[in-house]
């Protein structure tokens, strides 16, 4: 704390006019331990500097001490919103190095609970974001759906959030029985909801007033911060793993990759609405298809991991996941890094925003989709 | 005149918009049983959590008050937080031999995060995730348990 003070009297004493406001760390909008401190000339942003550190738990590091079977659960930990996407790309990495055939079933399993939790986590976005810019009550009605999807995984996986449902060679458990009926309710439930939101936000001309032409992330920029998933969509910027590098059957599942040109805060919004359709459609042509067989490759008790370096990735709910593992042959890692898409998204955040004035800012954050521990982890 | 005309039209545009949303919401008033909320704790005889919930670890004792961990700590390997403690002693059986056996399974409640590794790996079924959620007490040390129930032992023809 110390040292933030005195960077704050440096800048202070180069320009005496601005005003340096700090936003966090507990803070209504950052929706969770960011702390922005926001220098203003009047109301007109001329700087934002994100400090980190407030949730920092070295997950990393700690995954250097945990078996391969362990370290996966360490990672619904760091995006929350898409717990079994991070399982799911460390439990790749594994496999990858051990050379691992997964077999069918499990593959169509793991698609579908990706979608599934994609979807939760668009709509929780779209609850909290709409909130911030001053509408409750989409809130609600998100959580509503949410719900329904938070009880098939609490049915299926035996957990609400932090699942810890892809183990190395397949999933944890079966299927329940329940479990295709319910999701069949869920998208027949869903698809007039999609409908309830559009009348009540996408078309809102106060919200459109709002983001529209708010904090434009031009290709070019986006590529160069290395902004992934919904944020480097809407620039334009072709960035879905699941069509570039596919992974499990998502090269045998028809489905279109968003794309807007606009770069603002309306187009991230738009990404994520029409993802939603998307993950739909993707679910709809897996709930009858699941083939039938074993949940799981056979594995060793113990796993080694041959020397070496692999990396795989996912496309989460905010954009590309990589995992690195470095390996000495050993029962533990040498080394983990992940690339969290949360960390690039956010470190375009001073660009777009200087310039606009503190209220939009609500309205760049919201639509960048912040989960404040997968940035800091 | 066509500003005005643009004016004018962009109002009616702005307000149709806001009552398209107005009318959604005003909508649920007629439909009042699309609401989900529930009656938390008053519900609590009602309420049903799926069998695979994971609420803590418990270890399953017949009628006979006899278990069937063996203590071969695979599962106390399997925890990534250290949550479990086996603590074993030795049995002498009938033919004078000595025997490894359970003499205490510490559970930690505190340091538990469900991630149900250790009911994966236990090879005798002897422990299993139980669906209570409600863990809150005054006093940390009330969450650190013994599993096994006293008196209790192996069931006969568990290897």
């Amino acid at each position: 704390m110390y040292r933030e003070t005195q960077i704050i009297e440096a800048d202070n004493k180069a320009d005496g006019d601005d005003l340096v406001i700090n936003v966090g760390p507990q803070h209504p909008a950052t929706h969770g331990v960011l702390h922005l401190v926001i220098r203003l000339q009047g109301e007109t942003i001329q700087k934002v500097e994100p400090h980190l550190g407030y949730i920092h738990r070295s997950i990393e590091k700690m995954c250097e001490s945990l078996s391969y079977r362990q370290f996966i659960y360490v990672t619904s930990r760091m995006d929350y919103l898409s717990a079994h996407i991070n399982n799911h790309a460390c439990a790749m990495c594994v496999e990858k190095a051990l050379q691992l055939e997964v077999p069918p079933r499990a593959r169509v399993i793991r698609v579908l609970m990706d979608e599934l939790t994609r979807i939760a986590s668009h709509e929780l976005w779209w609850g909290a974001m709409a909130m911030d810019l001053g509408a409750f009550t989409p809130f609600f009605y998100a959580f509503r759906e949410r719900e329904t999807i938070n009880d098939i995984m609490e049915e299926t996986c035996g957990a609400r959030l932090t699942m810890n449902y892809m183990v190395p060679g397949g999933v944890m458990y079966d299927l329940h029985p329940n479990f295709q009926q319910r999701v069949k309710n869920f998208i027949q439930l869903f698809n007039n909801k999609i409908d309830e939101y559009d009348d009540l936000v996408t078309g809102n001309i106060i919200f459109q007033n709002r983001t529209k032409g708010v904090g434009v992330l031009t290709k070019e920029d986006a590529i160069s911060f290395g902004c992934t998933g919904p944020v480097g969509r809407a620039s334009g910027v072709s960035c879905d793993i699941r069509k570039l590098y596919p992974y499990e059957v998502y090269d045998k599942v028809s489905f279109d990759e968003i794309i807007e040109m606009g770069g603002d805060s309306f187009s991230r919004y738009l990404v994520r609405i029409k993802e939603l359709r998307q993950s739909i459609r993707i679910i709809e042509q897996l709930i009858d298809n699941i083939p039938e067989g074993d949940i799981q490759a056979k594995t060793k008790a113990v796993l080694k991991l041959p020397k070496g370096e692999f990396y795989s990735r996912a496309e989460t709910a905010r954009g590309e996941l990589g995992v690195y593992i470095v390996s000495e042959g050993g029962t533990t890692p040498y080394r983990i890094k992940f690339r969290s898409p949360g960390f690039s998204n956010l470190s375009a955040l001073d660009h777009i925003s200087r310039g606009s004035k503190i209220g939009d800012l609500m309205a760049i954050m919201g639509t960048l989709d912040l989960v404040i521990p997968d940035i800091d982890r | 005149m066509a500003f005005l005309k643009e004016y004018i039209s962009d109002v009616y545009r702005a307000v149709a918009s806001l009552l398209k949303g107005m009318k959604t919401t005003g909508s649920y008033f007629i439909r009042p049983k699309e609401i989900i909320t529930q009656q938390y704790p008053d519900n609590r005889a009602q309420m049903k959590l799926p069998e695979r919930f994971r609420g803590e670890v418990v270890m399953a004792h017949d009628d006979n008050n006899e278990h069937a961990c063996t203590g071969c700590t695979a599962c106390e390997l399997a925890c990534p937080n250290a949550t479990i403690k086996i603590v074993t002693k030795f049995d002498t059986t009938p033919e004078g031999k000595k025997k490894k056996a359970l003499d205490t399974f510490v559970y930690h409640l505190e340091l538990c995060t469900m991630c149900n590794l250790c009911v994966e790996a236990c090879p005798t079924s002897a422990i299993k995730m139980a669906q209570t959620f409600e863990h809150s007490v005054y006093d940390r040390n009330q969450l650190l348990k013994k599993l096994n129930k006293p008196g209790s032992k192996i069931r006969a023809g568990v290897e």
